[in-house]
């Protein structure tokens, strides 16, 4: 199993523990990942503020240069970049004029791109593609009473829809069952927003938000939350002491990327997972996996 | 904006803004900023504090019965308000905006440190009072390298985003 993967730019910073997880996760279940060449930033929700076009076409420069290196899908970690990704392969589709332009500015700069390259979440590549028997199967410390906090993020399955629902999704519940955690299915902020970009411009709205989530993962008894976006995990764990005082709370509950526990529950070493670089100290649900 | 018309056909609902998760803090929902719009009061709505509050969480998207794309509504006004210097006195996300576009366009990549300095020196000097634990725990774990990755074709991008002005200016 080989796919084209673009790690997106906070990978090579906050997030960059999502990308070394990721790596170490999908060497575990033999899935190759070929980084795509030369990638850029997708544009994010910022391109989007200045030029709809603009955000498709330098989307769309990734996805062309995926065409041209491999007829593999294209594997995606960061939510925001998969919806930015996926968005502009919809609206290609459904748009003459976007199609039109975005190709024009492609050409522009001697690229190619026909709008047809698949674009993948990881945890429809593990869920729908690796299977959830077999990474069951791989299981070497089952994540038995680890009480884990499923948080999906917006954009993980809005508004594009095609690997999970935009309203209840499950798989990433479905996909810690396997690995034998107490999953906590009812957890209602899983899909409530952190705040995004928020945290910078408006931290007091945004602190709110985080406020929210931590409360309800609290309430659940939750041990760790898992989240699959970098931007989400940033604002969940690493503004806990604003959200605490802001409103009084003690929060101090680990976030992880679930690739990072997923790793665990692999049997991967905790360093190769990156999880020392967690600001919120995992040690407890390290030791709380049974050996 | 692809099937933009459809505003035509808001019903009034109230979906948008009852999932909304930050209706709560706008001057108005998103609701009354379709019927703003379509009432030709676009400046009072585009200097509102509202659009600048969507996180692009898509909810009001998915859930619109008359499948109104209201996230790229929220960015059409942000387009206009940026366009036109409309803006809400308070708002510091044009700057962020505009800052984030800066560095994709120098590096190919948005480099996290710099985008985060240029706007706590232009926009936010408390911030690092603020955050100032969170920062240093992120430095000392290497989560906050100093040196911005640039990729090789980042000239394309000023190439793309050029052409895609000059066919614009055709057809106005």
């Amino acid at each position: 199993m080989r796919y084209l993967y673009y790690p997106g730019c906070s990978a090579e910073s906050t997030g960059m523990a999502y990308d070394i997880s990721t790596r170490a996760l999908m060497e575990k279940l033999g899935v190759e990942l070929v980084e795509l060449d030369d990638w850029n930033c997708c544009g994010a929700t910022s391109y989007f503020s200045v030029r709809e076009l603009d955000s498709f076409a330098i989307a769309a420069r990734n996805l062309a240069i995926a065409q041209q290196q491999g007829d593999e899908d294209l594997c995606v970690i960061c939510n925001a970049c998969y919806t930015t990704l996926a968005k502009t392969n919809r609206y290609m589709a459904d748009s003459p004029h976007v199609r039109e332009q975005v190709q024009g500015a492609l050409k522009a700069v001697g690229r190619r791109y026909d709008g047809t390259k698949p674009v993948r979440h990881i945890m429809d590549v593990l869920v729908n593609d690796v299977g959830l028997e077999a990474i069951s199967e791989k299981v070497a410390r089952r994540l038995t009473g680890i009480k884990v906090a499923p948080y999906y993020g917006c954009q993980y399955s809005r508004p594009i829809g095609s690997f999970d629902d935009t309203e209840d999704p499950q798989t990433m519940d479905r996909f810690f069952e396997a690995l034998g955690a107490d999953v906590l299915t009812d957890f209602p902020a899983k899909l409530k927003c952190c705040g995004g970009m928020m945290m910078l411009t408006n931290a007091t709205g945004a602190v709110r938000l985080c406020h929210e989530i931590l409360k309800s993962a609290e309430d659940l008894g939750a041990d760790v939350i898992v989240a699959a976006c970098p931007l989400c995990e940033m604002n969940l764990e690493g503004y806990q002491p604003n959200v605490n005082k802001a409103y009084g709370t003690h929060f101090h509950i680990p976030v992880m990327y679930f690739t990072q526990l997923a790793g665990l529950a692999l049997g991967i070493d905790p360093k190769q997972l990156a999880i020392d670089k967690q600001v919120v100290s995992c040690a407890p649900v390290l030791a709380a996996i049974p050996a | 904006m692809p099937a933009g018309e459809k505003i035509k056909i808001c019903q009034q609902c109230g979906t948008c803004t009852g999932s909304c998760p930050t209706s709560s803090m706008m001057d108005y929902g998103p609701r009354e900023v379709i019927a703003a719009f379509r009432a030709g009061m676009i400046d009072k709505v585009v200097k509102s504090n509202t659009i600048w509050l969507c996180t692009s969480c898509y909810s009001c998207t998915v859930r619109c019965p008359a499948g109104i794309k209201i996230t790229d509504l929220m960015y059409e006004l942000k387009r206009l308000g940026i366009k036109y210097d409309l803006l809400p006195k308070d708002t510091r996300n044009p700057a962020m905006t505009r800052y984030f576009i800066d560095n994709v366009l120098k590096y190919g990549r948005n480099h996290e440190v710099g985008l985060m300095a240029r706007f706590m020196l232009a926009k936010d000097w408390s911030m690092p009072f603020n955050f100032a634990g969170l920062g240093i725990k992120l430095f000392t774990s290497g989560r906050l390298p100093l040196l911005p990755k640039q990729i090789r074709g980042k000239e394309e991008i000023a190439k793309m985003t050029a052409y895609l002005d000059a066919q614009e200016a055709k057809l106005q």
